[in-house]
């Protein structure tokens, strides 16, 4: 029988069907973080149980972290708890964690690809909605709750219903400085942070399969904002030229054997998907956010949408007054106040390089504040290898160190009230940098150039040198 | 978790869409251990100003609306999988929660904490919201045994819920009970499963 990606890979992980129609689903690798997962330990102790496979458990401490003097205690009380909570949960229970100081350090899903502990045919879970970033190797890989983090600690199983399979094909060429960044806003706005809600997505087509594996990332990452469980893309070359050779990717003969059955990972030529939709890459240009949602995106050049004009005109005309915008205006022009560049969705050596050519020899506007954001240590050193360091010092954006930071804003890095921020990162809901922060979700040539100019401007404007990357 | 009784309560109106559960608590709130008090930080930044005094015009500041159901807009809890959101409402007092459209791992965090999410049709919410604002105390009939949500004046709607998740809900049941039931076949799952 004909099979997509997803049930090819899901069908491999299914223990048993229950009833109802759930199923029991084995997973091969779990991810942890501070912030969702003391929880799960208290209720492994509660019940008195040990944790089934210590050994498919990774952790790293993200959220909650400061990102200037990773060396120095953390000074918020509550953070540091939290983070100590992880190392001696980690300790009592035998699990791997890459914290504070740890070479390995980072944002859970920029370390684990980078790592090659990522690799195309699994099944991934992590407390955390962000999940779907692993998709990009052709696993399954989605957010779960805390409950459920304890359930995996317990069984390395869960028990879950089949989602939908939804394909979302862009054929085409991207034009001149559109990024992947571009693609899922474009696609978000179109379906709505509800559009793809008990689906898993597949994305196919000509300008998915010619995306580098950070650009697939990205995209892969978003598809929780507009509701999917998770994305994936069917593993390729590309795939699996990035995991040969990563820390803990299979090496030699292994890798071959792995390959082979890594290229069976496609979807059939005719098999069914519940929901398709298709667009062209022709059509999509550099995009920016105006509301509280990441589905209120439209392309830079164009306007704020007026209250007829969507669905929602209540939401439309609240989200405008959180945002200080109006109806119908154009956002090109707009003063800027911060620039966030980081967040699992764009804080990968490709995203630094792309700021980077960019900024090269410019210097920010007067009045932006600038910050970069490295997704993980490696992130962080390679870009001081490849002397990115100095061109962004010089252009005068702050280079931190590694986590979450003001994609959240859990640490002290947070957006002041009233103020716009243009960022990277996956959501621009009220509050989410900050109280009363306002923020854009852009690509990061987009964040680079509103950066220097002070303003929100078109890209293509400014730059038209697309980054080798 | 507790078991889920009938439920026969007024209702606390929300009609916003597409709440998400950065607005149900608030990142910075997050740093707590354990499960329980999250629900004096429920709607953080909606319900109180930044120095902590009361926003009148909020709905859980309005002491016309109390109960133990939230009645919310379509795409409630969209965004962070963080199952604070669910603690929060729980914590707060809330049982169920009415919507006509809920995010996935909001749904299922709900579920696994003896909170309710129940899906209405478009039309059934836009009576609720309607009945609520006209009569703050009228009382909502929730019977999860027969899958119905019942009106003060008898109209009614059926929802639909996971066969295993209700049994679950009625008996106070977790799911990790029940995996745990099935760690044999996990096991021997294991021997001929391939990890590359």
């Amino acid at each position: 029988m004909s099979k997509t990606l997803f049930d090819k890979v899901w069908d491999q992980h299914v223990v048993e069907e229950v009833e109802g129609g759930l199923e029991v689903l084995y997973i091969d690798r779990h991810l942890i973080h501070e912030v969702t997962s003391p929880q799960a330990f208290s209720g492994i102790r509660n019940r008195g149980v040990d944790i089934h496979r210590t050994d498919k458990i990774v952790a790293t401490a993200d959220h909650n972290v400061p990102t200037k003097n990773q060396h120095l205690p953390i000074k918020d009380a509550l953070s540091r708890l939290q983070v100590d909570a992880l190392q001696q949960n980690c300790e009592d229970f035998g699990i791997e964690l890459y914290g504070l100081g740890h070479p390995y350090q980072g944002i859970v899903h920029v370390i684990g690809p980078e790592l090659g502990i990522t690799k195309p045919g699994m099944t991934i879970v992590c407390g955390d909605s962000h999940t779907s970033t692993h998709g990009a190797f052709g696993a399954i890989a989605f957010g779960i709750g805390t409950s459920q983090v304890e359930q995996v600690m317990a069984t390395q199983c869960l028990l879950v219903e089949r989602p939908k399979t939804m394909r979302i094909t862009i054929n085409g060429e991207l034009g001149e400085g559109i990024y992947a960044k571009d693609i899922i806003l474009y696609i978000i706005s179109k379906l709505g942070t509800g559009g793809g809600t008990g689906h898993f997505v597949e994305y196919a087509g000509t300008a998915i399969w010619g995306l580098s594996m950070e650009a697939r990332m990205t995209i892969c990452n978003m598809s929780i904002e507009m509701g999917a469980r998770g994305g994936m893309i069917a593993p390729d070359e590309t795939t699996f030229e990035y995991v040969k050779g990563k820390e803990f990717a299979p090496k030699g003969k292994e890798y071959e054997e792995a390959v082979k059955y890594w290229k069976t990972l496609y979807t059939d030529d005719d098999a069914v998907f519940d929901t398709e939709y298709n667009y062209r890459a022709e059509d999509i240009e550099p995009m920016i956010t105006y509301g509280t949602n990441p589905g209120a995106g439209i392309k830079i050049t164009g306007t704020v949408p007026k209250p007829e004009e969507v669905g929602n005109p209540e939401g439309l005309k609240k989200s405008l007054e959180y945002m200080g915008l109006e109806a119908g205006q154009s956002l090109e022009g707009k003063k800027i106040d911060h620039v966030f560049i980081g967040s699992c969705t764009n804080s990968r050596i490709e995203d630094l390089r792309i700021v980077a050519n960019y900024v090269k020899g410019k210097k920010k506007a007067d009045h932006v504040e600038a910050m970069i954001v490295p997704g993980s240590r490696q992130v962080q050193e390679q870009a001081q290898r490849e002397g990115i360091d100095t061109i962004l010092a010089e252009a005068g954006f702050e280079l931190r160190q590694s986590g979450c930071s003001a994609c959240l804003g859990m640490n002290e890095d947070k957006i002041p009230k009233g103020e716009y921020c243009v960022s990277t990162s996956n959501r621009n809901f009220e509050g989410r940098q900050g109280p009363g922060a306002r923020t854009m979700l852009v690509s990061p040539l987009t964040a680079a150039t509103i950066a220097i100019e002070g303003k929100v401007v078109d890209p293509r404007k400014f730059s038209l040198e697309k980054v080798a990357v | 978790m507790e078991k889920f009784k009938v439920l026969k309560t007024p209702a606390v109106p929300l009609p916003e869409e597409d709440v998400d559960t950065d607005q149900i608590i608030p990142a910075r709130f997050l740093k707590a251990t354990s499960r329980e008090g999250f629900g004096e930080n429920l709607f953080r930044d909606w319900r109180y100003d930044s120095d902590g005094t009361p926003k009148e015009d909020f709905v859980l500041n309005n002491e016309k609306y109390s109960g133990k159901v939230l009645v919310a807009g379509r795409n409630f809890g969209c965004g962070s999988s963080r199952e604070h959101a669910a603690w929060a409402l729980y914590d707060y007092g809330f049982r169920a929660v009415v919507s006509s459209f809920f995010a996935d791992i909001f749904r299922g965090n709900a579920l696994n904490n003896g909170l309710l999410p129940i899906q209405v049709s478009d039309e059934f919410l836009k009576k609720m919201l309607a009945d609520i604002k006209k009569k703050p105390s009228t009382p909502i009939k929730i019977d999860l045994k027969d899958q119905e949500i019942s009106l003060e004046d008898g109209s009614s709607e059926t929802f639909e819920i996971n066969s295993f998740k209700k049994m679950c809900l009625l008996k106070g049941y977790d799911d990790i009970d029940f995996l745990l039931s099935k760690m044999d076949k996990i096991k021997e799952f294991e021997k001929q499963h391939v990890e590359f």
